[in-house]
């Protein structure tokens, strides 16, 4: 197999953990109109979770190197819908306080969150393992295939996963629940008026949606099979996921996969940039991706609020 | 305890700087500012340009002030820094806010559209300065002041707190005494009756970013003094301000004031109690206690 194959795979199994990210993010933001800046919270909790789920216990030697809260060496599955669920329970406390009321509290809040969130890992050693974080994260079907090919079986997993969480999705959204968070989102108070609970409504919206943004947390850390509290940025973890919702189109669940391909696609694509800058800058090459990567996004919202593609005109299969 | 006490008014004091310009884009222009804290960055990096650069290279001598730990330089790179950061906001507006307001973009839009404006300001700070932490003179030591109840003050932090209240002091007079003052304060408060009363907003929100991004560029300049500089010291600073925003009323000039305090005071006194790295935690468990119990904040009147 090819270097060109495998470079190739690789880049497509990131742009579709970044996809699930942006499934998830869509719920909120482009169906019910939720602002949630806090995505590195639950990408961290979602990875986390899920490491401490699947990897065994530290022992003997490795026990003085390494402390975990719990580990409970379950399936990789399990570490899926154990993300899911711890996601979306904080996802419920956090709705508590802010869905009530106008809609950049929650912005504000989520934004606490996800930095509280980093905070508690990188101090609490025993939690895991503090700033070192975890390592050695188990991966699926791993005995199948020798190490050198192991990606492709990654990548199945990636594509499967994002095609039932974009089904699912698909299928809720065209529901009358579906209908029900359009309608909040494009006039709250119509909504209201019509006998919905705003509130029930969002609160299920956001946690579907966290929920959601645990299981691609998930997948990250059996991808690279190594977690610390740095991966979960505000700048890294939550930024380059709203460009890519934007860039792809709110509303739109093939949008939201096909931004995360292109925008993933310009990141790797500008990494030639650090060859055009003279020696001394070169570390400081990502700092001008990241600011490529700024302005796109405030050229999509003057220029293309819609993004790439826009939200479907007829959703129900009911009204023609 | 007192000695945090008192550091927690010297660091509160800044966050009120920079709550005060938040509150005032929140309560005017109507948008959530995620970019505050980088503007704060922004006026420390330009007074550093200044003090190590441009001012050296004019052949300005630095001759230390006094007791202070920085000379004569910084007392010209205060104030150009402050001009350069309402600069800076008034372009942000006009290219990105404008564009958006006149779209009826709606508040969300706009404040994803500061998220942005945040990135570039720290990524520009970041290719230009890199990521390490900086100091306007790295290895100077101060003389620090003993006061009683074991208090030691360095004399910077007491000049720091004069600035402070002198800063808003001016604030509180152009609000009541200037008619663009007057006009600003209605606007805040009932933004179509202020249209229909003649007061041109466009106008009025252009004063508004001057003031906010000016009161920014000095409260970074004296987080930068007090404590270092580094690109990412206003993202440190965002939750605060938004804390202190909130606590202290959304559009209340005064109750920025004093959330800021508020916010300073326990952010410091926390250390004594939790490792210090939790203090933007703390920021937020007090902004989630208001939320629950009080949303409009102390001035806000009953929910």
């Amino acid at each position: 197999m090819g270097g060109l194959l495998a470079y190739l795979v690789s880049l497509v199994i990131m742009a579709g953990i970044f996809a699930v990210f942006c499934l998830g993010l869509n719920i909120q933001w482009g169906y019910t109109g939720l602002f949630n800046i806090g995505i590195a919270g639950f990408f961290c909790i979602g990875a986390y979770t899920s490491a401490l789920i699947t990897l065994p216990m530290p022992t003997g030697v490795y026990a003085q190197y390494v402390q975990q809260v719990f580990g409970l060496h379950l399936p990789f599955i399990f570490g899926l819908l154990g993300a899911a669920v711890a996601c979306g329970i904080v996802a419920f406390l956090i709705g508590i306080p802010t869905l009530k009321l106008q809609e950049d509290y929650l912005a504000i809040a989520t934004l606490g969150i996800a930095e509280t969130i980093r905070l508690i890992f990188n101090n609490e050693q025993f939690l895991a393992n503090g700033p070192q974080g975890l390592m050695g994260l188990p991966q699926p079907l791993q005995n199948l295939v020798s190490p050198m090919n192991y990606n492709y079986i990654y990548l199945v997993i990636v594509v499967i996963t994002m095609a039932v969480v974009y089904f699912l999705i698909e299928r809720a959204i065209r529901s009358p629940w579906g209908r029900v968070l359009r309608g909040i989102r494009d006039d709250t108070l119509s909504a209201a008026m019509s006998g919905k609970n705003i509130f029930h409504f969002k609160m299920q919206s956001l946690v579907f949606g966290c929920m959601v943004m645990g299981v691609a947390g998930a997948l990250y850390a059996h991808y690279t099979k190594s977690i610390s509290p740095d991966v979960f940025t505000p700048l890294y973890g939550t930024f380059i996921m709203w460009v890519m919702l934007m860039a792809g189109g709110s509303g739109n669940n093939k949008g939201a996969i096909l931004g995360a391909f292109v925008i993933w696609g310009i990141w790797i694509g500008t990494s030639f940039i650090g060859n055009l800058l003279p020696p001394l800058l070169q570390s400081r090459a990502p700092y001008f991706r990241f600011l490529l990567i700024g302005i796109l996004l405030e050229v999509i919202l003057i220029y293309r609020p819609r993004g790439l593609l826009g939200e479907e005109k007829r959703i129900s299969r009911m009204s023609d | 305890m007192a000695e945090l006490f008192v550091y927690g008014i010297i660091y509160g004091g800044i966050i009120s700087l920079g709550a005060i310009g938040l509150t005032l884009s929140y309560g005017i222009v109507r948008l959530a500012n995620f970019a505050h804290g980088d503007l704060m960055a922004t006026g420390a990096y330009v007074a550093l340009f200044m003090v190590t650069a441009v001012l050296s290279w004019i052949g300005i001598p630095d001759y230390t002030l006094g007791p202070f730990s920085f000379g004569w330089r910084m007392v010209i790179a205060f104030p150009v820094a402050m001009a350069a950061v309402a600069f800076v906001a008034i372009l942000f507006d006009q290219i990105l806010y404008r564009k958006l307001r006149m779209k009826d973009s709606g508040p969300v839009i706009m404040a994803m559209s500061s998220l942005g404006a945040a990135f570039i300001l720290r990524m520009i700070l970041l290719i230009l300065w890199g990521a390490d932490s900086l100091f306007y003179r790295p290895g100077f030591m101060r003389q620090a002041i003993d006061f009683p109840l074991q208090i030691t003050i360095m004399p910077d932090e007491i000049l720091i707190l004069a600035v402070v209240f002198v800063l808003i002091f001016l604030l509180h007079l152009f609000l009541e005494k200037t008619k663009m003052g007057k006009a600003m304060r209605a606007t805040s408060d009932n933004q179509q009756l202020a249209l229909i009363s003649g007061i041109n907003t466009e106008h009025i929100i252009m004063w508004t970013w001057g003031i906010a991004g000016a009161l920014a560029g000095a409260g970074g300049i004296l987080y930068g003094i007090d404590v270092q500089l580094n690109p990412y010291m206003g993202w440190d600073l965002l939750l605060p301000l938004f804390a202190a925003t909130i606590l202290g009323t959304i559009g209340n000039i005064y109750g920025a004031l004093v959330g800021g305090l508020i916010i300073g005071v326990v952010q410091q006194m926390s250390t004594a109690f939790i490792t210090p790295t939790y203090k933007p935690a703390v920021a937020f468990i007090i902004m989630i206690i208001i939320l629950l119990f009080r949303p409009k904040g102390i001035f806000g009147g009953k929910n």
